[in-house]
């Protein structure tokens, strides 16, 4: 009988160090999190420098329309009436017809400005993210267009769909408070 | 004619390199004379924190109040009600992520790589249910998490799954969960994200592949109860172990086991225990030459697994994305494929050279070595584990709710005639009588 009891308390004594050490081992996890959060937390963005615009930001954002959107850096636009990111190669005239247009949704707003600039703007809700006038604008232009992880758009998956399956490694985790990697921002100051 | 004149100009220009006074800009921005301003280039900011912490207060409330309807109200209506705003709140509203399946990863990452600053509601996340299940059981999964509530909610006519074919496929979730550890920690990618199979439910779009993996356990999971938590989930391996443990768990009954046997086909999870007896006379020797067996099997089992792991290393670590690119280009220095890819125009367009990607890449598996040695030794105890364990009989008086199996979420009350009583006897309460 004194044998059963002793048995008894050596599985309780087991369990009971168990569940110590489990405990223990939460709170390890729990401290890591706390010493490693006094960073900011982190959000996906591509850098443009390394993106070589493949086309994969279009199709594999978990959203229907993606949240990578083509963004225009005007301190760096030349303003061309030939805009390699807004035109088609030869074109058959300079103009705003459908069948010049290098942007398969429509996305870029050519207006005029004064002879002979034209400013381009994106309209976000149409633009798809494919990276066609980036490749565009920096094969011939300036290369003031490229693409940017939009942040009122962006879910923030934990592991970003588009991330997985870029080819250059463009992506990568940013912190929060600084959530963009601009082109011509370093100029302009 | 003058526009003509115009492209012509431009022309030109392309094809003289640029000199201009910028130094890198083949155009240089123009100085306008109309008084045009440059437009400024907007940032639309991320979320703000503060949503982050509300989603743990949540987590935590909700926490709260599961423990509460499972282990004191003991309502299934309840419990099922919170189970439908969990799986509204964290599911569809909060598009299922972050989540504590997935925060296994991140603080995988964090551990391993130095760099990497975790979001702290992913570590609250992965902590907070873990110590909740170390005190009172899973009453995570019960009643607060999304995945398992999305699947408990369609269950329409259980089908029972035989107890060698539930501790066999249980295997799976081991596995997932050793190979998630794996990747994250080594191998650039998050594969319990990349394969969540309810998460484009929740955001009503994503991978079709998934979305139809997805589907597949949803039309499963009308006859065979929760299968992803119970054959798949890696969090769920976690609690699991945590659950045995706890300070309290789930009962069947609220008082005494009159050992009535209504409750036997109560549970959808085939995680009500009978009572049982001692050992039947012959069979004891039986089994305990089984358990010696299995004991010695232990580690041939471990170092098996270990071999098996370390003989993969190589496709292992193709799933990294610097070691596909460095076969690919090596590929293509030996002529022996035609053509680039998008990978390997990246690397050439970086100028980096082909040696370092090769040493890169060469690290890399080496780490996989090691890794999949380790990944191979963890199944195999755990195989080896589950073996000794079922050779071990445990003494049972009454019905039980299985400590680790039981998913909480509240079934098998309403079966026990006990509670029946003290429902009635509760009503009266209230009623004033």
């Amino acid at each position: 009988m004194a044998d059963n009891s002793n048995s008894l308390n050596r599985r309780k004594f087991l369990r009971e160090g168990l569940w110590g050490a489990c405990l223990g081992g939460l709170g390890t996890a729990a401290g890591l999190t706390a010493a490693r959060n006094n960073r900011d937390n982190t959000v996906w963005q591509i850098d443009p420098n390394i993106c070589i615009q493949c086309g994969n930001c279009a199709t594999y954002c978990v959203l229907e329309l993606s949240a990578v959107k083509c963004v225009q850096a005007y301190a760096l636009c030349g303003y061309c009436d030939l805009c390699t990111g807004y035109l088609v190669p030869e074109p058959t005239a300079l103009d705003t017809s459908a069948e010049n247009a290098l942007c398969p949704t429509g996305a870029i707003q050519r207006t005029f400005v004064e002879d002979p600039y034209y400013e381009y703007t994106i309209d976000e809700a149409l633009c798809n993210g494919c990276g066609k006038c980036v490749k565009g604008c920096l094969a011939f232009g300036n290369g003031s267009l490229f693409l940017q992880v939009r942040h009122d758009r962006c879910k923030n998956c934990n592991e970003c769909a588009i991330a997985a399956a870029c080819p250059s490694g463009a992506f990568k985790r940013v912190p929060a408070d600084q959530p963009y990697l601009l082109k011509g921002v370093e100029r302009k100051q | 004619m003058t526009r003509w004149a115009r492209i012509t100009a431009f022309m030109i220009v392309l094809l003289i390199p640029s000199l201009d006074a910028l130094g890198e800009l083949r155009f240089p921005p123009p100085e306008f004379e109309s008084g045009y301003q440059f437009p400024q280039t907007t940032s639309p900011p991320a979320l703000p924190a503060i949503h982050e912490y509300i989603d743990a207060a949540v987590l935590l409330a909700a926490l709260l109040l599961a423990t509460y309807l499972i282990l004191k109200r003991r309502s299934r209506r309840a419990i099922f009600a919170l189970m439908l705003f969990a799986l509204l709140y964290f599911g569809f509203w909060r598009d299922g992520c972050i989540c504590p399946i997935g925060a296994i990863q991140n603080v995988t990452l964090t551990i391993f790589d130095s760099s990497y600053a975790i979001p702290l509601t992913a570590g609250i996340f992965f902590v907070l249910p873990l110590v909740f299940t170390l005190f009172v059981g899973r009453t995570f999964c019960g009643a607060v998490c999304p995945l398992g509530a999305i699947q408990d909610a369609v269950l329409i006519h259980p089908v029972v799954v035989p107890r060698w074919l539930e501790s066999g496929l249980r295997l799976m979730a081991y596995t997932y969960l050793g190979a998630a550890v794996l990747f994250a920690a080594i191998g650039n990618a998050f594969l319990i994200c990349r394969y969540d199979p309810f998460v484009g439910f929740f955001r009503l779009s994503g991978n079709w592949n998934v979305l139809i993996i997805g589907a597949s356990l949803l039309l499963i999971g009308l006859f065979i109860g929760r299968p992803y938590c119970r054959f798949l989930c890696p969090y769920g391996v976690l609690l699991r172990q945590m659950s045995r443990l706890s300070k309290w768990r789930v009962t069947i009954t609220p008082n005494e086991c009159i050992k009535c046997r209504l409750c036997e086909g109560a549970c959808p999870f085939g995680a009500i225990r009978e009572p049982t007896g001692d050992w039947p006379q012959g069979e004891y020797k039986i089994a305990k030459r089984r358990l010696a067996l299995f004991l010695l099997l232990l580690p041939v089992l471990v170092a098996a697994g270990g071999w098996g792991g370390y003989t993969l290393k190589e496709r292992l670590a193709r799933v990294h994305p610097r070691v596909r690119t460095a076969e690919r280009v090596y590929l293509e220095e030996t002529g022996r494929v035609e053509g680039t890819t998008n990978a390997s125009d990246a690397f050439r367009a970086t100028g980096r050279t082909t040696e370092e990607l090769y040493q890169e890449a060469t690290a890399i598996r080496d780490r996989f070595a090691i890794g999949g040695t380790l990944l191979g030794g963890f199944l195999g105890l755990v195989v080896a584990g589950k073996l000794v364990a079922l050779s071990v009989r445990r003494r049972r008086s009454e019905y039980e709710a299985d400590r680790a199996s039981c998913f909480a979420c509240g079934r098998c009350y309403q079966y026990c005639p006990k509670e029946r009583e003290r429902w009635k006897k509760n009503k009266g309460v209230v009623a004033g009588r």
